[in-house]
């Protein structure tokens, strides 16, 4: 099941109410008026696309309508969809070239940082590769213990020190395991933290030191996870973040429920950090590559008030 | 450039404006659709921000603005006040039970900060006299009654749980259990879900249902954007909620969800979290949630400036 499909489960309706949704915004028109645009725009704009990355996309659409002599309202939709795919970029794997290679997990608190991991995991396991998972979230309640659940589930092994250690320093451990145990990938799991913190940034970037001292020639991914919930604070997290570690991917989780992530547009034509991955739910296989199309389709599907 | 706020879309229109004394209605328009950006850009819901624009610009075009000689002025103290007026209260207050226990229930999206608000509210009552009790109805995250466990712990406050077991049966139990040792205040931690998954949400419905809490309160992530309407409604639709908290506002978040959620409910915003400390949750004060939509620390030197 795609996520596409997912979401539409989720929602108990088919694909092809999926698609009735924007022939039925094209069947409302009979041309290419302002009215028209404006219903486009609320659609966007309530995917979370944000007023500004809309206008922009509003004026390069009205652009390509004018310059093509477009009436249909249903060709003016592909236009807009062509618009978004393309703003979204190509399918961006991860890169785990090396042995071991490392992927470290960051993002403000309660986005879906542990159970990402867990869910790549299961899925590098899945692809026969040895994982090791580095508990580096030493400040949450029981935050190791939730990671232990994953680990065993997904059959990956675990380092963690204490409650209230340093965060590097357990980095620092997973690392030499890793390279001792002969694990192919390590992932690393953070604590999650708004990112105008100052102190807690600046952990992170320690972190992100250790990492590229210990394993200077290694392949590391520095994934971003934002929740598809989040409004226009996503770009602000994703600068911070950015900052501070170097984002290399994100991650966009929570997509099962009804928001559509749409900021991860005005993040793309920011900082040009491509979406690599999709969260669609709580379970072990609810990871899924980030398709950029499928991802525009899916923003069409507003939700009425 | 996405969150020079109010102050800063507002700022060239009244550079145009200033000097020419009256404006006129068509200058009113423009204005408004500054501030409509404005509150988009803080995440007000599209149709909230709709609505309160149109209401808005009923009031702006009244005769006191346009007479006045100093329209920018009278807008922004228009806007703020109006804001400040849908944001409802200060209503910290908790209905609390003739007979003990008086039962919260928490709920609300995954991640929220529902586990963390348990404590902090638990603290809270147990500072002001009471003898509150945390019970552990997720039974489906890795390590949530862990969790609950140590933070019940940093807050002096016990814990009751019964493992990975029915949440509506532990939720009856808790009750029961309430009673024998006396304590006045039963809180409930739920898993997180979504709104749109029936079985959960019916699974709350029965927990209600059970217990007849006193309080049950959505749980809201401040940095929620335009689906926060969905959420607030479907939570209110399935269980009445009595008021919600919202969380993590010590981010540089504008939280437009905040008029959204109220717009939609009509419930009080009780409390707001600002750390994950268990100290970090503070009263709702309006003027200051309706400041910061605005960027109204700025929005207050334009005055000035106008
Ligand atoms: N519906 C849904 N829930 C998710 C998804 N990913 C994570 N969750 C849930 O979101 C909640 C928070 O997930 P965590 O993995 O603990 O998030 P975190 O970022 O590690 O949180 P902190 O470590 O506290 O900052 C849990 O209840 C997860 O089950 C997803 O893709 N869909
Ligand atoms: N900065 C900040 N973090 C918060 C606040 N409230 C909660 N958190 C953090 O947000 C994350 C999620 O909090 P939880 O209390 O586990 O959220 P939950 O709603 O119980 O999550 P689930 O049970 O998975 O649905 C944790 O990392 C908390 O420390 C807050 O007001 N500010
Ligand atoms: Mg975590
Ligand atoms: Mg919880």
């Amino acid at each position: 099941m795609g996520f596409f499909e997912k979401i539409s489960a989720g929602l108990k309706k088919t694909r092809d109410s999926l698609m009735g949704r924007l022939e039925d915004l094209a069947a409302g028109f009979t041309k290419v008026d302002e009215d028209f645009f404006d219903e486009l725009e609320e659609t966007l704009i309530m995917g979370d696309v944000g007023a500004n990355v809309t206008m922009r996309i509003m004026d390069e659409l009205r652009d390509r309508v004018r310059h093509a002599g477009i009436t249909e309202p249903t060709e003016v939709i592909g236009q807009l969809r062509e618009i978004i795919t393309g703003l979204m970029g190509e399918e961006s794997p991860l890169d785990l070239s090396t042995k071991p290679s490392v992927v470290l997990v960051i993002g403000v608190n309660g986005v879906g940082k542990t159970t990402t991991i867990g869910k790549m995991a299961a899925y590098l396991r899945g692809e026969g590769k040895q994982v090791l998972l580095a508990a580096a979230d030493t400040f949450r309640a029981a935050a190791a213990e939730q990671l232990a659940v994953w680990a065993d589930r997904a059959g990956a092994e675990l380092i963690r020190h204490e409650e209230g250690s340093d965060p590097a320093s357990v980095v620092f451990d997973a690392i030499h395991a890793g390279k001792s145990r002969g694990a192919d990938v390590i992932i690393c799991d953070t604590a999650g933290r708004l990112h105008n913190k100052k102190n807690l940034m600046d952990e992170l970037s320690k972190i992100a030191r250790v990492i590229s001292r210990e394993l200077p020639d290694a392949a590391v991914e520095v994934l971003l996870v934002l929740d598809a919930t989040t409004g226009q604070n996503a770009i602000s997290q994703a600068r911070s973040f950015q900052e501070a570690a170097g984002i290399t991917g994100i991650v966009l989780t929570k997509l099962d429920g009804t928001a559509k992530g749409g900021a991860v547009i005005g993040i793309r034509e920011e900082l040009g950090v491509p979406v690599k991955f999709i969260g669609v739910g709580e379970g072990i296989d609810d990871l899924r590559p980030f398709v950029p199309a499928e991802f525009a389709a899916a923003l069409f599907e507003g939700q009425e008030l | 450039m996405a969150f020079e706020g109010l102050s800063g879309r507002l700022s060239e229109v009244f550079k145009k404006l200033k000097g020419r004394g009256k404006v006129k209605e068509s200058d009113i328009k423009e204005v408004m659709r500054e501030v409509r950006m404005a509150l988009l850009e803080a995440d007000v819901n599209y149709k909230v921000a709709k609505d309160f624009v149109a209401s808005v610009s009923e009031k702006a075009m009244g005769s006191e603005v346009l007479e006045s000689l100093t329209p920018a002025q009278q807008i922004i103290k228009i806007v703020n006040d109006e804001l400040t007026e849908l944001m409802g209260s200060t209503n910290a207050r908790i209905t609390f039970s003739s007979k003990i226990p008086t039962i919260i229930m928490m709920c609300g999206l995954q991640g929220a900060g529902k586990t963390t608000h348990c404590a902090k509210l638990s603290r809270y009552f147990k500072q002001s006299g009471k003898r509150p009790l945390l019970a552990a109805c997720d039974v489906y995250r890795p390590a949530a009654i862990q969790q609950l466990q140590i933070v019940g712990e940093q807050a002096g406050v016990p814990v009751f749980e019964m493992g990975q077991g029915d949440p509506v049966e532990i939720a009856r139990k808790a009750v029961l259990h309430a009673r024998d040792y006396g304590n006045d205040i039963l809180i409930l931690d739920t898993a997180g879900r979504l709104h749109i998954d029936e079985e959960l949400m019916d699974e709350l419905r029965r927990i209600k249902e059970a217990v007849q809490p006193q309080e049950i309160l959505l749980v809201i992530d401040a940095m929620t954007g335009q689906d926060a309407v969905n959420v607030a409604k479907s939570f209110d639709e399935t269980l009445g909620i009595d008021g919600t908290i919202l969380t993590k506002l010590d981010g540089d978040t504008r939280g437009g969800a905040a008029l959204s959620v109220r717009a939609v409910t009509g419930k009080p915003i009780k409390f707001v979290g600002t750390g994950e400390k268990l100290d970090n949750l503070e009263p709702f004060y309006p003027d200051r949630m309706a400041s910061r939509i605005l960027g109204m620390g700025d929005v207050l030197t334009l005055i000035e400036k106008a």
